[in-house]
């Protein structure tokens, strides 16, 4: 069995969130994944995030497809609505579910093989309509579940642990989300929980398509010498970019920041997002610097981590096409007709 | 052939050239004379420049099938002229455009040909070319109705509403009217001897094609996701669902739409949206066609296992591959019946004409709803997109949507514990609840394996449990579906069983067969899995003719697999080039059999 209850352990003095829960209450089942698999951290991350954001759990929906990445859900937020889809076609399915319940959080867990293989063509899409979620890509360069073949993340020379090196173009998820216009674009690294949580807060809030991609690394078939994608590499080239608080709309920005150096951002609920540039020459308000930015630090070699891009103005899905306010599925079926009279009268034209 | 208001007009031009307008207002003319009409549009996978056919059968006794035969042809299009005349019945009639000299070798002695310089006309009368071809089709519409005697007040009045808001479109037109009438009129003796005669035989009647109804019934149905990828030929029923929704779904106050349409990018990812949407407990459906469905196949499993309510259309087309997609067929009861890997079956249901389109509609989304599980709606190329004579459509004011089992705050709120798969009433439909209305009702949907409780596992008996329920729902599926519609003629042994677009031709083969003093049963299938009562038919009777339209007798297997009816009763008719089935390739077909001595 790879269904296990986590027993609740809990004392006085935990910390309480707005709704009066702790951390405790937005655990999940145990993870089955392997001893020391990034994704753990991931989901510890989220569990903090979520913690912290005061999300109602049984408010969150929890989007995946299929894969070691895809598993997460269960190990997260018991109280939420859980939706394990298909391969590839998590986007699809929150696409439908965001539709009907605009007023849901969406948090879809996904990963490399997922999401840039068998899922790309709605890993895309789900940008391109700037669909309102949080879109997580625990990235590891390697398919899990299969044992150890390449991902489509997998960079040039980078080892397999059996076999040969891979020698085609790796897909960025982050440049190719800002080429598509996503307007929430985060990057971080499952060892460095500090960074992330504010990330996966921020994208959380945001309202539109926020991804969040995550270097995590696989510890059975992709964290040995020349893997681009193990522990070691990470840590050794990764830079922080830009870093982020996240305040809640509750708080005020008290800390006064130098020109240049910080930027708050509001967000549509009233919370708020400092910037805070490690790197001077780096403007996450422009796409086109942006990708040359990136692009130029990847093919260095680098892995840029941090908020990448922001753009708060842009509709989510939603407000492209211009639906009420209320959740679609909630409207009353017979409302939603003119009856029969009108039915007789439009019938007119069919005479 | 002196008849009245039983003719077969064909119309061929070339498509892209906007006689499209011109045939609908000849249709129509005839329809609001009072006359029942079939209208049948043979098109191209084309936007412009290839051949292209309508045919109005003028119908006084009612069919709604074609018929199998061309008595007056409207050749437009030089490209099929030589095969346009070889379609016309001995003693029929051809209108040609004589402005260009026509081969003598292509004469036909045993019809009668008609020359109107429909291009001269026009050209003398009209500026520009776009204008002179747009009035060369109405031109001819003018030319039928003087040599089939229809009423020019009616063409009038026609054209004073649709170019209600422009009126020197009225006068152009009615001038081309007039061209292609005085010049039959002046050269031909009108009316030809098969002519029409006022009827009143509509009353109460529209003309409509089974996508736009579909649509409709979408719409009236309740339905605020539509998830798509444009697929001839169902693309017209999100169009329709759309233009209704435009008309009617748009709060007044904000101008916010009470919908959401959502072009998808592909079928897999249209299907995985009306899953999403469903789960959160909208009424979502997706339109589609034969290889959309195969592309959907792996999320209607998912469905069909994690029990999530689901509505597709297949406005089904001539397979198999990319096959004709501008052809009809019934050739996916098999790939819809059992689509995706496993053991899945799904709940299908066969409306036979626009009218049941409509109203299946909203049966779909009621069954889905209480089922949870996909249904999906058989409909083809012949119903969706072609022109049928239905009784206006209705809605009853007294219906109440069946959202099926679905627990509400208060009910969870009065629970100990939601357990998502359990049989708790005994008819193998679980409860289920819906993201956000309640902390108790939260549950994981999952396509793996998992117990009635909603967990996760690996264990043998816990899954089959799961599995083994899912067939006591099909047994409940099975008695609440529509159920056939049979007619008995007499006492006799064989039957005729159908389904879908074969119906108007089944109901006419029967007329056919009973001038032979043929009398047969007759049992049109509504919904799949099969009821009681479609045993019982097969049961009663020596031969049961299984009329459908694919190569391989898919609703004979269907039918052998679901109730283990006896295979040797079952004898296939099959018509599967890809036009519509005729009355008489039943009846013909059924007379040779008895002649072979077949029981009757």
């Amino acid at each position: 069995m790879s269904y296990i209850a986590k027993p609740k352990v809990s004392h006085p003095g935990m910390p309480k969130n707005r709704l009066g829960l702790t951390a405790r209450d937005y655990e999940g089942t145990v993870s089955t994944l392997c001893a020391g698999c990034g994704h753990d951290s991931v989901t510890a991350a989220i569990i903090q995030a979520v913690f912290e954001l005061g999300i109602e759990p049984h408010m969150l929906g929890k989007m995946s497809g299929i894969g070691c990445s895809s598993k997460t859900p269960a190990y997260f937020v018991s109280e939420a609505h859980g939706f394990n889809s298909v391969h590839g076609r998590m986007p699809s399915v929150t696409t439908g579910a965001s539709a009907a319940n605009r007023t849901l959080t969406y948090l879809g867990v996904s990963g490399d093989g997922d999401s840039l293989s068998i899922g790309v063509g709605q890993f895309v899409h789900a940008i391109r309509r700037n669909l309102n979620m949080c879109y997580v890509i625990e990235n590891n360069g390697v398919y899990g579940l299969t044992k150890g073949q390449f991902s489509a993340s997998a960079d040039i020379g980078s080892k397999a642990k059996k076999g040969p090196a891979n020698n085609q173009e790796p897909i960025d998820p982050v440049s190719t989300a800002l080429s598509l216009g996503a307007t929430y674009i985060a990057r971080g690294f499952s060892g460095d929980k500090e960074q992330l949580v504010p990330l996966l807060k921020g994208a959380l809030v945001h309202k539109g398509f926020a991804l969040v991609d995550i270097v995590s690394p696989c510890v059975t078939f992709n964290d040995h010498e020349g893997s681009t994608k193990s522990y070691a590499h990470t840590r050794q080239f990764y830079h922080h970019v830009i870093d982020i608080d996240y305040i809640p709309p509750s708080k005020e920005i008290l800390a006064s920041y130098a020109e240049g150096e910080a930027m708050p951002v509001k967000l549509h609920d009233g919370s708020s997002i400092v910037l805070h540039k490690v790197d001077m020459d780096y403007d996450s308000s422009s796409r086109a610097s942006a990708f040359a930015y990136l692009r130029e630090r990847f093919n260095a070699g680098e892995i840029t981590t941090g908020l990448l891009y922001i753009d708060e103005s842009r509709g989510e899905m939603h407000e492209l096409m211009g639906n009420v306010d209320k959740p679609l599925s909630q409207l009353p079926l017979e409302g939603l007709h003119p009856g029969n009279d009108e039915l007789k009268k439009l019938q007119n034209r069919y005479r | 052939m002196a008849t009245v208001n039983d003719v077969v007009i064909k119309i061929a031009t070339v498509n892209g050239t906007g006689s499209a307008s011109a045939n609908g207002l000849l249709m129509k003319s005839i329809f609001r004379m009072g006359i029942p009409v079939v209208g049948k549009n043979y098109f191209p996978s084309n936007i412009q420049g290839l051949p292209t056919w309508y045919e109005i059968r003028v119908t006084g006794a009612g069919y709604q099938s074609r018929a199998n035969r061309v008595d007056v042809m409207v050749a437009m299009n030089a490209q099929t002229y030589a095969r346009d005349m070889a379609e016309v019945e001995s003693g029929g009639w051809l209108i040609y455009d004589s402005t260009w000299p026509r081969n003598k070798l292509l004469d036909r002695s045993d019809i009668t040909v008609i020359g109107i310089p429909f291009s001269r006309l026009c050209n003398e009368s009209f500026d520009g070319a776009r204008a002179r071809i747009l009035m060369k089709n109405i031109a001819y519409v003018g030319a039928v109705a003087a040599l089939l005697d229809i009423d020019l007040d009616v063409i009038t009045g026609l054209l004073e509403e649709t170019f209600a808001a422009k009126a020197h479109l009225i006068d152009s037109n009615m001038q081309a009217i007039r061209l292609g009438f005085d010049y039959a009129t002046a050269h031909t003796t009108c009316p030809l001897p098969m002519r029409v005669e006022k009827l009143d035989a509509t009353g109460n009647n529209i003309v409509i094609d089974g996508n736009t109804a579909a649509g409709l019934g979408c719409m009236y149905a309740g339905a605020t996701v539509g998830a798509w990828y444009p697929i001839t030929p169902s693309t017209s029923l999100m169009d329709a669902f759309r233009y209704f929704c435009g008309r009617y779904r748009v709060d007044p106050e904000t101008g916010k739409n009470t919908y959401a349409v959502i072009q998808a990018e592909d079928e897999l990812a249209a299907i995985g949206m009306v899953l999403g949407a469903a789960w959160n407990g909208a009424r979502s459906f997706t339109p589609t066609s034969g290889p959309g469905i195969s592309l959907m196949s792996e999320f209607i499993g998912f469905a069909y296992y994690a029990e999530i309510p689901t509505v597709i259309f297949n406005v089904q087309r001539t397979g198999p591959s990319t096959g004709m997609p501008t052809r009809t067929q019934q050739c996916d009861l098999l790939s819809c019946a059992y689509a995706s890997h496993g053991d899945t079956k799904h709940v299908l249901l066969f409306p036979s004409d626009p009218s049941e389109c409509f109203h299946m509609a909203v049966k779909a989304f009621d069954m889905a709803e209480r089922l949870q599980t996909p249904v999906i709606v058989m409909s083809d190329l012949d119903i969706g997109m072609n022109d049928w004579m239905v009784p206006e459509l209705e809605w009853d004011e007294s219906y109440v949507p069946d959202r099926g089992k679905v627990l509400s705050a208060k009910d969870l709120e009065g629970m100990d514990k939601f357990y998502r798969y359990l049989d708790v009433d005994g008819d193998g439909i679980p409860y289920r609840t819906l993201p956000g209305v309640h902390p108790k009702g939260s549950y994981f949907t999952r396509g793996s394996g998992h117990t009635k409780f909603g967990g996760y596992t690996e264990d043998s008996a816990a899954y089959q449990d799961v599995v083994d329920r899912l067939l006591v729902k099909w047994e409940t599926a099975r008695s609440i579906l529509p159920k056939p519609e049979i007619q008995y003629a007499k006492f006799n042994k064989a039957g005729i069983i159908t389904i879908g677009s074969g119906h108007g031709a089944c109901l006419e083969a029967l007329d056919q067969l009973a001038e032979d003093d043929i009398g047969l049963n007759y049992c049109r299938i509504r919904a799949f899995p099969f009821s009681e009562e479609v045993s019982e038919f097969i049961e009663q009777h020596d031969i049961v003719y299984v009329v459908e339209q694919n190569r391989d007798g898919q609703l004979r297997t269907l039918l052998i697999n679901d109730i283990d009816a006896d295979q040797r009763k079952l004898v296939s008719l099959l018509h599967y080039d890809g036009m519509p089935i005729y009355a008489g390739f039943i009846s013909d077909r059924i007379k040779d059999e008895i002649a072979k001595g077949r029981a009757a």
